[in-house]
């Protein structure tokens, strides 16, 4: 008897505790996108906010290493594409790493009590581009001779171009 | 932004490269035609990639040593520029010497005298992307592997740090990273505990960029002592340069293969 | 036959925890040195991008060559039924699980990336004989506790024989794919050769029995247990012939080296223009390491001293820190021949493919996370042999124990009372 009373008021007090969760982060994810930064002048993520809150580090996984061992370089659901928009002005308008304190990783994996490995390797904001600049240079030297032998609907997307997605 | 097509964008640009594909061999020329059609995955120059790289190009570097000039260092700052090498900084406490072997160097410039006459040689190494990689047969977890295209490179997600693949090769072509990382490239990412290389400008070739860092950066400077291209690709630059010019692989009695080829040593 | 009684350690409370509180300090030292490193990441060592490997690695080589000779006691205890070795079964059995530990937990700390275990035990390469090594130690750890209880137990005793007999093979493909890791490096001279594997054997042979003895003479001495002069005499004995089969395989691997004209100039720098390393090779390998301690095993008066044999035995173990310091990192410092019949005169400005041998310059925290393996081996062999029975009460020569009879009856053996 005593038994089955206390495991239904543990049941009862763990859904209270999972209801609470859920509302809780709900209504803070609001709040991790950072004022200024791109992600805070679109309404949607790259997926559904909801998925995204729970798949982000799968599609993340997925796409890292589509890029390491197949070469295969979209923003789409790349680490480099949630810096580059979620990443955030500080006060000096300088743009603030998206792993510092009270930016958007941060603040939502240290509510979440989940640990992140990735800043180890990536840094917490976007620099340098996908191309550096000789490159760049390099490249828009070889379109332009694509372009010049005829090529001329400009059909070839600069790598640029290519990111801006 | 977009609402999530999960498919869109990719069907999109596949779709776009096609046109590009199809534009560019019907105007250029008949031979490019057949090129292309072998080739449906070497994007054309200033495309992204969309598909996996595939085994139909292999990548590889001619270093022609009679043009390599000494005290020239272009190549060398290139890529340190390109991979973000320059913003290495040597941890507060570290005597230099002590450092000058635990940074990272993924291309260095090296100077030989022969024993017998004394001609002087001068020529830049970096990893040699050997068919049969040693480093990749060592490493326990995989993390060091050969990319469809030739490239040789570490999936620093998996590498654990052993450096047994830095026991394994036999050009010291390996850095260890010794030191906390900060204010990496976006295209480089790289941090404390894992093992890097040369990955002959892995990003540039998955956008589409004609050639490498060193090899630039050595035309740049008047010297074209380097030429990257396709091995694989009877009339590319490299391949066209490698009959001509005789040629030789370092350390060729181990039968690794490797893509990059030596002139005059 | 005579019944062997275990019993565990019974020494003082106060010099056991004394023992162990002084064992503790290191493993912590070593533990403050080992999250120090992944703290700060390799700079700290006196590794380098020329130098990979150093000194956490000589301990810990050192530490797994050990464990398979460690257990080597016990399967010529079984598998090649002498019976004189038989109640030091145990003992070797603990032994080598935990001198594998203590040189697994070293490998790990020292890792780039030791939070990445994980990984390691979920993505395998199988052409990666360090893969192969993994399943190997870890395999070896199973079977050698397999084997303590099939001693231990009554109901293991059918299966001693035969878990004896896949131990002892077990510890002989350990030790040589541990000679593998090193012997397949085509890259380096010293190391191109299918030579270090058996090599690696010996040398663990050696290296194992001497802690072995070590570990055996100290417990014994420190709980008044009596150790039978024969006993010691044959152990010693044995010692002498795994030393001097090392110092033959020596010989033969630097002469085979020479056989082949390209390292002429390496076993040159080795063993005459080496600097540090020439003189750790003769002084520390060769003298210090195996000619000392043979005079002295083989010597008429001192090779019946127990503090001779004692002094002979760390004398081993030294050689042996030194015979791997040359091996491991002495083939490191010496520079990869990639340019035959040229000099490298310079290279780049500051980095490392160098003009002349490397340097390294062991630091302080990589030689405490080594000591701190050396002491986990130790702290579990303590607590080991005062929590369970692995010491035999008693290993004095049959002709000098009490008459069987008023001896046996009056001690019970433990067997009897407790199956489990
Ligand atoms: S040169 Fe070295 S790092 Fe590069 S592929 Fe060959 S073995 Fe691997
Ligand atoms: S250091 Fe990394 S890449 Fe190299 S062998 Fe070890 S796990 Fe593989």
């Amino acid at each position: 008897m005593a038994r089955t009373l206390i495991s239904a008021v543990l049941a009862a007090l763990a859904l209270v505790g999972a209801l609470a969760a859920q509302v809780v982060l709900a209504g803070d994810a609001q709040g991790y996108v950072k004022a200024g930064s791109r992600a805070a002048a679109h309404g949607a993520c790259v997926e559904p906010t909801q998925y995204m809150r729970r798949h982000h580090m799968d599609l993340i996984q997925h796409q890292r290493d589509a890029t390491v061992y197949q070469g295969i370089r979209g923003t789409r659901h790349s680490l480099a594409g949630c810096i580059d928009c979620h990443v955030g002005p500080g006060s000096d308008g300088h743009p603030v790493a998206v792993n510092a304190e009270h930016q958007f990783c941060r603040s939502c994996h240290e509510f979440a009590a989940v640990k992140v490995n990735c800043f180890d390797c990536h840094d917490g904001v976007p620099k340098g581009g996908p191309l550096s600049e000789s490159a760049q240079s390099a490249l828009d030297a070889a379109t332009q001779q694509g372009r010049g032998r005829g090529n001329a609907d400009g059909s070839v997307r600069s790598a640029r171009e290519g990111q801006g997605q | 932004m977009m609402k999530h097509p999960p498919e869109g964008i990719d069907q999109g640009r596949r779709a776009l490269l096609g046109v590009a594909v199809g534009v560019t061999t019907a105007v250029v020329a008949p031979g490019l035609v057949l090129h292309a059609a072998a080739l449906p995955s070497a994007a054309p120059p200033g495309a992204q990639r969309s598909g996996p790289v595939t085994d139909r190009v292999r990548w590889g570097l001619l270093i022609d040593t009679s043009k390599c000039a000494e005290g020239c260092r272009a190549c060398v700052d290139a890529c340190d520029r390109e991979n973000g090498l320059d913003l290495q900084t040597r941890p507060a406490g570290q005597s230099g010497r002590a450092w000058a072997d635990q940074k990272a160097v993924w291309i260095r410039k090296v100077k030989l005298a022969d024993d017998l006459t004394g001609r002087v040689t001068n020529l830049p190494m970096m990893c040699q992307h050997c068919e049969h990689p040693p480093c990749v047969d060592v490493c326990p977890t995989g993390a060091s592997f050969k990319r469809a295209d030739g490239i040789v490179l570490v999936d620093r997600h998996t590498c654990i740090g052993c450096r047994y693949c830095m026991m394994a090769c036999p050009y010291q072509a390996r850095s260890f990273i010794h030191e906390v990382t900060h204010d990496q490239l976006t295209r480089v990412p790289r941090g404390k505990g894992c093992v890097e290389s040369c990955n002959l400008c892995v990003s540039r070739r998955d956008q589409g960029a004609p050639s490498t860092a060193c090899a630039d950066a050595c035309a740049d400077a008047g010297h074209h002592a380097i030429v990257f291209g396709d091995l694989k690709d009877p009339r590319s630059a490299i391949s066209q340069a490698l009959t001509g010019l005789p040629n030789r692989q370092l350390r060729e009695d181990l039968e690794l293969n490797t893509g990059v080829r030596y002139a005059g040593v | 036959m005579k019944r062997i009684v275990y019993r565990e350690w019974r020494i003082p409370p106060a010099r056991y925890w004394g023992i162990l509180g002084i064992l503790a300090a290191v493993v912590g030292l070593g533990g403050l040195a080992a999250l120090y490193l992944e703290h700060e990441g390799h700079w700290v060592t006196g590794m380098s991008n020329s130098v990979v490997w150093g000194v956490p690695h000589v301990f810990a080589v050192f530490l797994i060559l050990a464990a398979s000779g460690a257990i080597n006691v016990a399967s010529v205890g079984t598998v090649f039924n002498k019976g004189a070795y038989l109640p030091l079964g145990r003992l070797s059995g603990l032994l080598a699980v935990a001198l594998l530990i203590g040189g697994l937990l070293i490998l790990v700390l020292d890792l780039g990336r030791p939070d990445r275990l994980l990984v390691a035990m979920t993505h395998y390469n199988f052409r990666s004989i360090f893969a192969w090594n993994i399943y190997l130690y870890t395999g070896f750890v199973v079977l050698v506790i397999a084997y303590l209880w099939s001693m231990a137990d009554r109901m293991g005793a059918p299966f001693k024989q035969s878990i004896g007999v896949l131990a002892f093979v077990w510890r002989l493909a350990l030790t040589t794919a541990t000679g593998s890791i090193f012997g397949f490096l085509v890259a380096r001279q010293a190391f191109d050769t299918a030579f270090l594997a058996p090599m690696f054997v010996i040398m663990s042979l050696a290296y194992g029995l001497a802690i072995f003895l070590l570990v055996l003479i100290f417990s014994c001495a420190q709980d008044a247990r009596p150790i039978g002069d024969l006993l010691l005499q044959r152990l010693k004995n044995l010692l002498g012939v795994f030393v001097a089969a090392v110092l033959y395989f020596t010989l033969v691997y630097y002469l085979t080296k020479l056989y082949g004209a390209k390292n002429y100039d390496l076993v040159g720098w080795v063993l005459l223009r080496g600097g540090i390393y020439s003189f750790t090779a003769w002084v520390g390998w060769v003298l210090l390491g195996t000619l000392v301690p043979l005079g002295i095993i083989w010597h008429p008066v001192l090779g019946r001293d127990r503090r001779w044999i004692v002094a002979a035995c760390a004398l081993v173990i030294l050689g042996g820190f030194a015979a791997l310091y040359v091996i491991l990192i002495g083939s490191q410092v010496y520079p990869l021949q990639i340019f035959p019949g040229h000099t490298v005169v310079a290279s780049g400005v500051v980095d490392g493919l160098r003009a002349g041998v490397a340097h390294y310059h062991p630091s302080v925290p990589e030689v405490l996370l080594g000591l701190g393996g050396v002491a986990v081996a130790l702290v579990i062999t303590a607590v080991g042999v005062r929590v369970l029975q692995f010491l035999p009460e008693s290993l004095a020569d049959p002709e000098a124990s009490a008459p069987v009879g008023s001896g046996a009856l009056r001690r019970f053996s433990i067997d009897e009372i407790s199956p489990g």
